[in-house]
């Protein structure tokens, strides 16, 4: 089972290693972990994709309420959650192919964000698998390198918030 | 005014008579204010011993236990420490030096990253980099440490900062912790729901663990034990929670335990579990006590309800507000039937040793030992195969029974005595060790003698590690790996070495004498039991 847990902790030195600490000792997955600042200075949110059964995910949460730096837990589903990942990739481009990588960023909605003679870097900002898929896109085209943040959620909007 | 000023100021306004530790430079600040204190500073002879003997000050005065050693070397010989007492939820307050904060993270002499390295094992951990935060870094570690689910605290002090000129000291009367509000009181509904089943089952039991003696619950226990006619039985470090002779204990559980207990575990129908963690020693297949009976799981640490197995009915809290709801509610019920059951078992259950002519019996010599102490008398066993037999045949009466239950310390009964001898200078308090276990912290003598703390050592000598021998003995057909301890110091020497009287036990006929002797000398002293190498704990 995939679960989100969006951590709000306090923005100290320190906290992100702990919160990963608590996960590698107790044998949790993180599927994928981005960290930053909230609205408020003072707090961090650490947005965690992790799996496991149903003991594994209630200990989880129940586990990151246990520790001093955590303030807040919310734990959710991609289905009831908006949820996005940004992806920088640097790739190796001639004239043969130029026409091709444009025509995918555009069918995909990503940005030229950088060039020079034969590299470019594409920025592209979809949910987590739109960023695997377009990465299997490019498959045929050389890949130098690729950044991602990892994926960022919050749940839906609900009237009674 | 500078901070280590202020550092101790905060020792005093929490209350604290004694510090255990071990100086070096980075924590010199420190101790050099502490000599215009009265707050006394014990020199313990390795690190790891400061914690133990913190930990057995805290556990029998229900305070907290506190420990201030240097950077590096001195902070890592803690962490053994510190995981023991993090592993039985003991609250203690550790102080280390720490080296330049200008200079942190460049590897310079002594330093080590101990707030890093404590991590997965303290409550939770400062490293002071500012004089200013010192009285709430203080007033917040010991309000964490004693409260919910109690545990080490960690505080790092680097030098430059110890030494810093501190504008104004005022200790804080409250702590301002919004991620930090443990629940004590239990949820009305689920309470309700207790009570519910109490009128419901036929066969209840209360396993009772820690928690109670950590909550200091003990009175409550008994009387709703009593009120309802609910049996009893404890975890290891349950044990001294209830005397062991009342008529509702029927003792320890687990893979070491009395069969009785493990037997009215598994015949009850409703199982109260209170201040436990439903651990693999004393639960060996948790999906068992779930198996067409109905578990109430009752722990102050919402983490701990549901880790190791699904409880029917949660119930977060304290022991002691715990069982004053309970006290409030208006049932009835009526298990007698199910009582004398289990008092049969009791009678007819009780393991048959096998005997050792011509050695110490461990398990007759504790029984005597322990019928021979005061009522209220201290009692400290260690790890290995001397810890299981204390567990089985120690009879509590009014004392305590210390023990590294959840880490298993060996090494952990003569300094963690010697803190509990501190605390209560006039109760009996007696380390019972093996020859093993007493090799890891004997150095502790000299403190002993050193600040004239008498607590008494007996040593099971069997010249082997006795428990990892008797593993062997099942599990690898006595092909034993590195378990003589040949070469071992005569005890006798040692004892004459330290200044200390001594009483050798080859057998059972002069025990009374012996223990009567052991138990009546007035300062601290030394007895070596010979039990028979073969000797099982089974």
């Amino acid at each position: 089972m995939k679960k989100i847990y969006s951590v709000l902790v306090e923005n100290r030195s320190g906290v992100l290693a702990k919160v990963a600490g608590l996960f590698s000792r107790r044998c949790f997955n993180i599927d994928s972990l981005a960290v930053g600042e909230t609205d408020d200075k003072e707090i961090s949110c650490m947005t965690i994709v992790s799996s496991g059964n149903e003991r594994t995910i209630e200990q989880i949460e129940k586990q990151l309420n246990k520790k001093l730096d955590v303030i807040k837990v919310k734990t959710f589903n991609e289905e009831n959650s908006v949820s996005r990942e940004m992806m920088l990739m640097k790739v190796k481009y001639n004239s043969n192919n130029r026409r091709d990588i444009m025509e995918i960023c555009e069918i995909m909605k990503a940005d030229i964000v950088d060039m020079s003679k034969n590299f470019m870097i594409i920025q592209v900002c979809d949910l987590p698998e739109r960023i695997k898929l377009f990465i299997d896109m490019f498959a045929s085209i050389s890949i130098v390198e690729v950044a991602r943040t990892g994926t960022l959620a919050l749940p839906k909007c609900t009237e009674n918030e | 005014m500078i901070g280590a000023d202020a550092m101790v100021k905060c020792l005093e306004a929490e209350g604290v008579k004694a510090v255990f530790g071990y100086p070096g430079v980075a924590i010199c600040p420190f101790y050099n204010s502490i000599l215009d204190s009265k707050i006394e500073s014990i020199l313990v002879r390795t690190e790891q011993n400061a914690a133990h003997a913190a930990s057995g000050l805290a556990r029998v005065t229900g305070g907290i236990g506190v420990c201030a050693v240097t950077s590096g070397p001195g902070a890592t010989n803690l962490i053994t420490g510190i995981a023991t007492a993090f592993a039985d939820s003991i609250p203690m307050i550790c102080i280390t030096g720490q080296v330049n904060s200008e200079l942190l993270g460049s590897d310079v002499f002594q330093e080590a990253d101990i707030t890093g390295a404590v991590e997965s094992f303290v409550k939770y951990s400062y490293l002071v980099k500012d004089v200013e935060d010192i009285p709430r870094v203080f007033k917040e570690a010991f309000y964490i440490a004693t409260t919910g689910r109690k545990g080490p605290v960690l505080i790092d002090v680097p030098i430059d900062v110890q030494n810093a000129h501190i504008s104004g000291f005022q200790y804080p009367d409250q702590v301002s912790l919004r991620t930090y509000k443990p629940t004590v009181k239990g949820h009305t509904q689920q309470i309700k729901k207790v009570i519910k089943e109490l009128t419901q089952v036929k066969r209840p039991i209360i396993c009772a663990g820690g928690g109670v003696a950590l909550s200091k619950a003990e009175k409550e226990l008994i009387r709703f034990a009593e009120k309802n006619q609910i049996p009893v039985v404890t975890t290891m470090m349950g044990i001294g929670v209830m005397p062991t002779k009342h008529p509702l204990y029927f003792g320890m559980v687990g893979n070491n335990g009395k069969p009785y207990a493990n037997r009215a575990m598994n015949e009850a129908d409703l199982i109260i579990m209170i201040g436990a963690r439903v651990a693999d020693r004393a639960i060996s297949q948790p999906d068992l006590i779930v198996d067409n009976k109905t578990l109430i799981h009752i722990d102050v640490d919402p983490a701990e309800i549901g880790k190791n197995v699904g409880p029917n009915i949660p119930l977060v809290g304290d022991a002691k507000h715990i069982f004053a709801e309970l006290e409030k509610q208006e049932y009835q019920c009526n298990y007698t039937e199910w009582v004398e059951t289990l008092k049969e078992y009791r009678k007819t259950m009780e393991p048959k040793r096998e005997e050792h002519k011509g050695f110490v019996d461990p398990a007759e010599f504790i029984t005597k030992l322990s019928e021979k102490m005061e009522d209220h008398g201290v009692y400290v066993a260690d790890v290995g195969q001397n810890q299981i037999w204390s567990c089985g045949y120690h009879i509590v009466k009014k004392g305590h029974f210390l023990t590294s239950g959840g880490m298993g310390t060996m090494g952990y009964s003569i300094p963690a005595a010697m803190g509990a001898k501190y605390a209560l200078p006039d109760r009996q308090v007696v380390a019972v060790c093996g020859d093993g276990s007493f090799q890891m912290s004997f150095m502790e003598l000299a403190t002993m003698r050193q600040h004239g703390i008498n607590s008494k050592v007996i040593v099971l000598k069997n010249n082997y590690l006795g428990m990892v021998r008797e593993y062997q003995h099942y599990t690898y057909k006595d092909n034993y790996s590195v378990v003589d301890l040949s070469g071992s110091p005569d005890l006798e020497m040692i004892a004459k070495a330290y200044d200390m009287p001594f009483i050798r036990l080859t057998d059972m006929k002069k025990a009374d004498a012996a223990i009567d002797e052991f138990l009546n000398c007035k300062q601290a002293c030394l007895m070596e039991c010979l039990i028979d190498p073969m000797d099982l704990v089974k």
